[in-house]
């Protein structure tokens, strides 16, 4: 009797820690996307206010006089990841179909262990490269410079997506190609990246959403720059840095400026992010 | 290249009298299309196939039976070195494909392939391209690029596989939205647009239900007019029904290969017979 | 049709095909294989700008650049102590708040939370992951600093005031505030690859233990926690390279004095952040020089930490593959 009772009350303490935990992990998923909501709602309040179409079309006023918008840096913005592009997609897209497509298995794990020891190297150590590569050797900060840190960013990220979704598709597809007589390299790139492509433009946007918010890197390499960039080898503003900028100054006009710009920046990086979920969860990989 | 140098007055020949119907007479003198003689193959350290000397005649269908792990399907391969994409395999021995040696240090896989081509167990069109475009494919990527002849080529291919009447107004659309019997006819008419001398075809009626086996092996007698096949199948039934000749694989040795009647009604190997007569398998 | 018509037809297909060539499959190849070459160059070429920029600095200052804690840009004396310390306690008060709740999350997520609700929150996770750290940073200027220094800060000032890293003024701007705001940037990463550590247990575990009678926390804790354990700590490392190397956000609320203080609640700097600071002001040679350094410094740190980290994960990775279980 005794003993029946008691192994009831351990059968009820056990279920009752169980449920204890899982109440515990589950606050502690709500404390993590808290941070999250809080960022949104503020920048939308903060931030609201101040996006008008002056803001998109006219460039920064000086301090005191209000006004004024973000123009030159949403266009920098845009121009800084067309040069990033230019480096980083290729170069990723290239180096993720060799890894997937040729490589040994150990020269493939050499490679893609340095692709991710590299995608954890900061933001702001590329600056520093790029400032001594680019910047020193032509006295000047420049958009190439820019363009160039952001576009090295995205090598590793492109390359190790590039290279996973290469590996979903299926044997069969370069099986039945070879099988036609095509030629391997015409197989890789007309069967099996295409096949991949959903894949591989998802894993670029989301690179390009990722160093498209990067301020680090550009701080001393396309330096910012109140005024339209004319020529891609001087300054150009940029979204991030502009945001830097009047984030630390000490005007409330300046403010209330950041706040509209990172209410652009993130809703340009969130709906990349979730046009490219949405837009990978309807249609999925073919299998 | 390859076939451009070397004169093959065998195939156009082939070709001449694949316009009327073989006689009986005529089909037993027919000739070999493909000669393999002791291919062996190795996985690794693994031997797959051991030392199997086959003469495939053409323009007839030759099943390869045997049970699962038997090696059929590493053989076949060999046919057309298709075994070459999976690395540490090694073949001993040669092939001959109408007298040349497909292992010859001058002769490119690729070609072999466009001259050798292959249906695959499950249907595989490739997802990214439409039903005409899956069927061009092969001769677009080749370097063929004259628009009327790929679309000449293109409805004669559809043709040759019986899938025309069913989709010649749904070219546009995506291979992989038709059926699967569907499927593996588009695949077969994938493998004729680049006008292969042999057809080597592995398990291509597996994955299907029996109306579409059906239609797959009526039109395996169509091809065989024109084309030699080769068929690996675990389906005695359907080598019985579909195949002239019949080769019987059993742990990566050829046990015996003869007529299908032969094989069927009056096996010569003990083996044979207990694999036929479903003792094992 | 005709012997010659049919003969005509038959070469113009076979004729028409080019021949295979070598070179285009050749060249691919080596085209492929120099692009993904580049990451070893892209690693090499940052070592190197960084040493060579660094050069006289390394000649001038030698070890002591590590053990000194004197930054004085007009008498060209550099020690980068303060940045070392701060980086190093800003990272450790960022792992403190975040590893608990990020493994807590990510068991949640693979073990215990209805599936419905799995999705969503992963995908809120990988949303935070996006917000750029300027924003954050601009978030914690305006909101959180404020928040903190008015209610959680004078909180902890009253009930661990004893100790002596809760005690003294509180400005807002701190080192507490730094490492708060780098743990909600590493939060997304060590949970996320926590959750592909737990998903590569193979349910084998879970169903042995279940079979014995074990509730669901039991389980977890049991078969997947005691399993997973090198995994975690390798995801645990790689969010400490993260954290090390977090530049903006960090710089926007640290509060920027290279100063070595046992106070939580006084301003700290790191390296990154005086990277980011100082870098466009450095007049002198030598100055640049110095930031040069410690950029190679943060870059040997961070390679170190994700080398070990990669190290950990890839090896489990061997053993079972998350990919090869999903």
């Amino acid at each position: 009797m005794t003993m029946r009772t008691r192994r009831k009350d351990r059968h009820s303490w056990r279920k009752l820690e169980s449920a204890l935990v899982s109440g515990l992990t589950f606050c502690s998923a709500i404390i993590v996307i808290a941070p999250l909501a809080l960022v949104f709602f503020h920048v939308v309040k903060s931030g609201i206010g101040a996006v008008n179409l002056d803001f998109f079309t006219k460039l920064p006023k000086p301090v005191g006089t209000p006004g004024g918008g973000m123009a030159n840096a949403i266009v920098g913005t845009l121009e800084l990841l067309a040069l990033a592009s230019v480096i980083g997609i290729p170069v990723g897209v290239l180096g993720g179909v060799y890894l997937a497509e040729y490589g040994t298995a150990r020269v493939n794990w050499v490679l893609r262990f340095i692709a991710d020891v590299l995608n954890g190297v900061p933001s702001i150590i590329w600056g520093v490269v790029v400032y001594g590569l680019v910047v020193l050797r032509f006295k000047s900060f420049s958009a190439y410079a820019g363009g160039l840190a952001l576009g090295l960013i995205m090598v590793p990220l492109i390359l190790r997506t590039t290279e996973e979704v290469i590996l979903l598709v299926p044997a069969s597809y370069r099986e039945a190609a070879l099988a036609l007589g095509i030629a391997r390299w015409k197989t890789i790139a007309h069967i099996v990246v295409k096949t991949a492509s959903r894949g591989i433009i998802t894993g670029i946007l989301l690179a390009l959403a990722r160093v498209g918010g990067e301020t680090a890197p550009l701080l001393f390499t396309a330096f910012g720059n109140r005024f339209w960039n004319h020529d891609l080898r001087e300054p150009i503003a940029a979204l991030p840095l502009q945001i830097f900028t009047y984030a630390i100054s000490p005007y409330d006009d300046w403010h209330r400026q950041a706040w509209a710009g990172a209410l652009i920046l993130v809703t340009g990086v969130f709906c990349v992010n979730v046009l490219v979920r949405i837009f990978t969860r309807v249609r999925a990989m073919p299998v | 290249m390859l076939t451009q140098v070397m004169p093959q007055p065998q195939v156009v020949e082939d070709r001449d009298r694949a316009a009327i119907p073989p006689s009986d007479a005529e089909a037993e003198s027919l000739p070999m299309a493909v000669q393999a003689k002791n291919v062996s193959m190795w996985y690794g350290a693994k031997r797959a196939v051991d030392n199997v000397t086959m003469d495939i005649p053409a323009k007839a269908v030759t099943a390869i039976i045997g049970p699962s792990g038997c090696g059929k399907s590493t053989f076949i391969r060999a046919l057309n070195r298709m075994h070459e994409l999976v690395p540490h395999t090694r073949v001993e021995g040669t092939v001959l494909l109408n007298g040349e040696n497909l292992y010859s240090s001058d002769v490119d896989p690729a070609i072999v392939r466009r001259r050798v081509g292959m249906v695959f167990q499950k249907s595989n069109p490739f997802p990214t391209m439409s039903i005409g475009e899956n069927v061009i494919v092969g001769l677009r990527l080749n370097g063929v690029r004259d628009r009327k002849f790929l679309n000449e080529h293109l409805e004669k291919s559809l043709r040759m596989a019986a899938l025309w009447d069913e989709v010649k107004d749904d070219l546009h659309k995506s291979g992989t939205s038709l059926s699967g019997g569907q499927q593996q006819r588009l695949c077969i008419a994938r493998a004729l647009a680049v006008e292969p001398e042999v057809i080597l075809m592995d398990e291509p009626c597996s994955a299907l239900d029996p109306i579409a086996t059906a239609k797959i092996e009526e039109l395996i007698q169509d091809l065989k007019k024109h084309y030699t096949i080769v068929i690996v199948t675990h389906n005695m039934q359907q080598a019985g029904r579909v195949s002239d000749f019949t080769a019987f694989l059993y742990m990566g040795r050829l046990i015996e290969f003869g007529a299908t009647t032969k094989i069927f009604t009056n096996p010569g190997q003990k083996q044979t017979e207990d694999y036929i007569t479903g003792r094992f398998g | 049709m005709t012997k010659a018509q049919l003969l005509l037809r038959e070469r113009s297909v076979r004729e028409r095909m080019t021949p295979p060539s070598r070179f285009g499959d050749e060249a691919f190849k080596w085209l492929t294989l120099t692009m993904a070459l580049a990451v070893v160059l892209l690693i090499v070429l940052i070592g190197w700008q960084l040493a060579r920029g660094s050069s006289l600095a390394i000649q001038k200052f030698g070890f002591s650049f590590l053990i000194t804690s004197t930054w004085d840009p007009v008498a060209e004396q550099f020690g980068a102590l303060p940045f070392i310390y701060g980086t190093a306690v800003s990272s450790l008060i960022a792992l403190l708040i975040a590893v608990p709740l990020s493994i807590a999350t990510a068991v949640y997520l693979t073990e215990l939370a209805p599936l419905w609700i799995r999705q969503p929150i992963i995908s809120l996770v990988e949303m935070l992951a996006a917000i750029p750290s300027v924003i954050l940073g601009l978030w914690g200027i305006f909101v959180m600093i404020p928040w903190l220094r008015d209610y959680p800060f004078p909180f902890l000032k009253r009930i661990l005031g004893w100790t002596p890293i809760f005690t003294g003024p509180i400005y807002g701007p701190s080192m507490l505030a730094g490492g708060i705001i780098i743990a909600v940037m590493i939060v997304p990463i060590i949970t996320s690859v926590s959750r592909e550590i737990l998903r590569s247990v193979p349910d084998l575990q879970r169903e042995a233990a279940y079979a014995l009678g074990a509730t669901r926390w039991e389980v977890t804790r049991i078969a997947v926690l005691s399993y997973a354990g090198k995994g975690l700590f390798g995801a645990v490392i790689l969010g400490l390279g993260r954290a090390l190397g977090e530049t903006m956000a960090v710089t926007m609320v640290i509060g920027n004095t290279p100063q070595i203080a046992a106070s939580l609640f006084k301003p700290g700097y790191t390296l990154a952040s005086v990277i980011a600071n100082e870098f466009t002001e450095a007049t002198t040679d030598m100055y640049l020089q110095a930031l040069f350094e410690i950029g190679l410094v943060l870059f040997g740190v961070t390679i170190l930490v994700n080398l070990i980290a990669q190290l950990l994960l890839k090896t489990i990775a061997r053993g079972a593959s998350p990919r090869a279980v999903q």
